[in-house]
């Protein structure tokens, strides 16, 4: 992961639209966290961009969906960059990379499998870091209206008219 | 022309709550030219103001004053301040309501009768029964326009429905159709039929499901007779040394207090907030509370033994598409103590979008065994079970430690399970599954309860003074001129989704009010 795989990207620029070929996150060193092919990326301006990273990869091992493409994640997760939850990431990604040392991983991140990760989340499943951030995504990751046509949902219907003309009892397998 | 009415007014009947029960009552009292100041403490939206997305309609229309909760009801983990789905806005809960209405059966007013004592509960039969109500089931089915009652139609089966019908008949259930339904089938009472746009529980914005936001509550305004005063909270009762009501205290939009006289108060604020205001209106003639010699304000909730089914099949259902519960298997509804319980439920066919999906699934739930399950949204079908659950003494709606925004001490609402609701559930589970692997279903889920909608018993109608708040006709045993006209009245909740019977009641009360204040009874 080079500078060079940036270009493009401004400060301000939180996320870019453009759509994402999947791939490992990466921690740029520049107060970016950014998908290796510049896809997308997000600026962190006061947590740090490693600890961005955990959150993000916590987001996928929580709610994983192969189909559902890493900037999803990090639109749902990129609120905790912010003065009032700096000491609560801080001291929850700490005791998560505390708990994969603990079973041997250079940190969560680190951890190769999501089984293994799965198993450190586990470990902290009760505590309000993880609880917090679990609930949060709920409504940050479902809740997006550009994730809905990834799982079929199609949303507001009364501006197209209901589904009267439109396969309300379209079923036909039974 | 809308009426105002002067504070000092005492000729009036104050109703709070403008729901199912308080909305019908305004309605019907004004008909009869009975003059009503209708307090509610939510604002007014009507269709076009309600939203298809399912947060923002529940941020727009959902009470979110505060409540605290206790009990091993699953609810009170996952949802701790929020044990009751419900709305505050004019029209109440009528707002997200979906539409099933159908009768009690007859035997489900004599709940005591009929089942015999069940340890740990508190059974009653209801003072009023099947052939007394039946004419007033009558002018409900009317004034909602209820599908399959009159001459009205049902509604079309949509892909959940199809599902579901196909599994059930498979099963060998012969009760099956697309529901007795507040939802027109046809144009009926200046309102559109359903264009199946699947936002049943968001506000209808077609107006083709019936609410009270935009038939009885304009309807009661239009005859000069009515004045709704929305976002009018309501804080306390208050009544003289005889021991009548005389008005109530109200905090208005702005937070000031006011006061409201009346001849006659109604209270109709749903099975949490009617119990509070009692509570929080103890005065030292009545220090445990309004109405509440028994010592029975409060107690008795019921909540319905609910839960949900949803299955995964090989291939698309989009269940969200069309209305959200017009489907109903009735064969579990019976009384058959042969299956390990008392009393029955019904399954109706029951759609969440994608955003409650992921919310109400597995609360808490977590990891690939969660998330598999919602990759296969499109091709999920659903049903929702509500059966009889038992009245218990110790469940139910106590003033809490924490104050709302007014300072006044919010409700606990504490609940558990009764052994007989546990059993009927978890066969409800089994035949819900079954009805779903019947049609090839290749996963099913047994989604436990959510925050209830169906809140139910905390005043209760009783024969004899010592076992309820009130009497048949919802008037406090203690106070005359004090009625219970929600909900709270249920004496039992029986199988069957509550509105029809809150209307059916509320419609009876008006005519009883009337007809006493005309005797110059009351
Ligand atoms: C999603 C959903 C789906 C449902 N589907 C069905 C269905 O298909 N069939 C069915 O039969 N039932 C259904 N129900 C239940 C039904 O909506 C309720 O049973 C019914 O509306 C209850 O009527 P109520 O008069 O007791 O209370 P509500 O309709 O809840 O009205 C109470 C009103 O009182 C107001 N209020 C409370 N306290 C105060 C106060 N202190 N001062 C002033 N105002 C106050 C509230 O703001 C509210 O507007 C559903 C409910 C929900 C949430
Ligand atoms: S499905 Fe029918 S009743 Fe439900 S919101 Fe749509 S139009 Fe109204």
């Amino acid at each position: 992961m080079t500078k060079h795989d940036l270009r493009g990207l401004t400060r301000r620029q939180l996320l870019s639209r453009s759509l994402s070929a999947a791939g490992a996150l990466a921690v740029t060193g520049a107060g970016f966290i950014a998908a290796p092919n510049a896809a997308w990326a997000v600026e962190v301006t006061t947590i740090t961009p490693e600890q961005m990273a955990t959150l993000l990869q916590m987001a996928r091992d929580i709610y994983p969906h192969d189909q559902v493409a890493d900037r999803f994640y990090a639109v749902a997760v990129r609120g905790y960059d912010s003065e009032e939850q700096k000491d609560f990431v801080a001291e929850g990604v700490a005791a998560l990379d505390a708990a994969a040392q603990a079973a041997g991983f250079d940190s969560y991140v680190a951890a190769g499998w999501e089984e293994d990760r799965v198993k450190l989340l586990q470990s902290i499943e009760t505590t309000p870091f993880f609880q917090t951030i679990r609930a949060g995504l709920v409504t940050g990751l479902y809740n997006q209206k550009e994730v809905w046509p990834i799982f079929g949902y199609q949303g507001e219907s009364f501006s197209e008219g209901g589904y009267i003309d439109r396969g309300f009892n379209d079923i036909d397998w039974l | 022309m809308v009426a105002k009415f002067d504070l000092n007014d005492d000729s009036v009947v104050v109703i709070i709550g403008t729901g199912a029960g308080g909305g019908v009552l305004a309605n019907e009292l004004a008909q009869k030219g009975v003059k009503v100041v209708a307090l509610e403490a939510g604002g007014r939206y009507l269709p076009e103001d309600y939203v298809n997305d399912e947060w923002d309609s529940f941020a727009q229309l959902a009470w979110l004053d505060a409540r605290t909760t206790s009990g091993s009801w699953r609810v009170a983990k996952d949802f701790a301040g929020l044990p009751a789905w419900i709305v505050k806005a004019v029209g109440g809960t009528t707002t997200h309501w979906a539409g099933a209405s159908i009768r009690f059966q007859d035997h489900e007013w004599k709940a005591l009768t009929t089942y015999g004592a069940v340890e740990g509960a508190n059974l009653l039969d209801w003072p009023i029964d099947a052939a007394e109500m039946a004419p007033w089931y009558d002018k409900a089915e009317t004034k909602l326009g209820v599908t399959r009652t009159g001459d009205r139609a049902g509604l079309p089966g949509n892909n959940n429905y199809l599902v579901f019908e196909k599994g059930a008949k498979a099963l060998g259930y012969k009760e099956v159709h697309t529901g007795r339904m507040a939802i027109n089938s046809s144009d009926y009472d200046g309102r559109m039929a359903c264009q199946q746009t699947g936002f049943c529980f968001q506000g209808c914005k077609w107006g083709a499901k019936w609410s009270a936001a935009y038939t009885d509550i304009p309807a009661g305004e239009a005859t000069g007779n009515l004045e709704v005063r929305e976002r009018a909270h309501v804080a306390r009762i208050l009544h003289n040394e005889a021991g009548k009501v005389t008005g109530v205290e109200y905090f208005d939009a702005e937070g000031n207090l006011q006061m409201q006289k009346a001849r006659i108060v109604c209270v109709a604020g749903n099975s949490f907030e009617s119990p509070r205001l009692l509570l929080n209106s103890a005065s030292s003639l009545f220090p445990d509370g309004l109405a509440n010699s028994s010592g029975m304000v409060g107690k008795n909730y019921m909540r319905h033994t609910t839960g949900s089914v949803y299955a995964i099949f090989d291939k698309p259902v989009r269940m969200w598409r069309g209305t959200t519960m017009a489907g109903i298997i009735q064969d579990e509804a019976r009384h058959d103590p042969s299956r390990g319980f008392v009393g029955g439920y019904e399954l109706e066919t029951l759609s969440l979008g994608l955003p409650f999906m992921a919310a109400f699934l597995n609360p808490g739930g977590w990891g690939r065994g969660f998330t598999t399950a919602l990759d296969h949204y499109e091709n999920m079908a659903g049903m929702w079970i509500v059966g009889e659950d038992m009245p218990q003494l110790q469940n139910g709606v106590t003033l809490s430690e924490a104050k709302d925004q007014f300072g006044l001490p919010v409700a606990n609402v504490h609940f558990d399970d009764h052994p007989n609701d546990v059993a009927m559930r978890n066969h409800a589970y089994k035949q819900g599954m079954a009805v779903y692997e019947a049609v090839g279903a290749t996963r099913a889920f047994p989604t436990p309860p959510y925050p209830s909608t169906h809140n139910l018993g905390t005043n209760r109608m009783s024969a004899e003074a010592k076992d309820g708040v009130c009497n048949k006709w919802g008037q406090t045993h203690d106070i005359a001129n004090l009625f219970i006209s929600d909900g709270s009245q249920f004496t039992t909740g029986a199988a069957e989704n509550p509105t029809l019977t809150i209307v059916a009641l509320a419609i009876r009360q008006a005519d009883h009010i009337a007809r006493e204040m005309s005797a110059g009874n009351i």
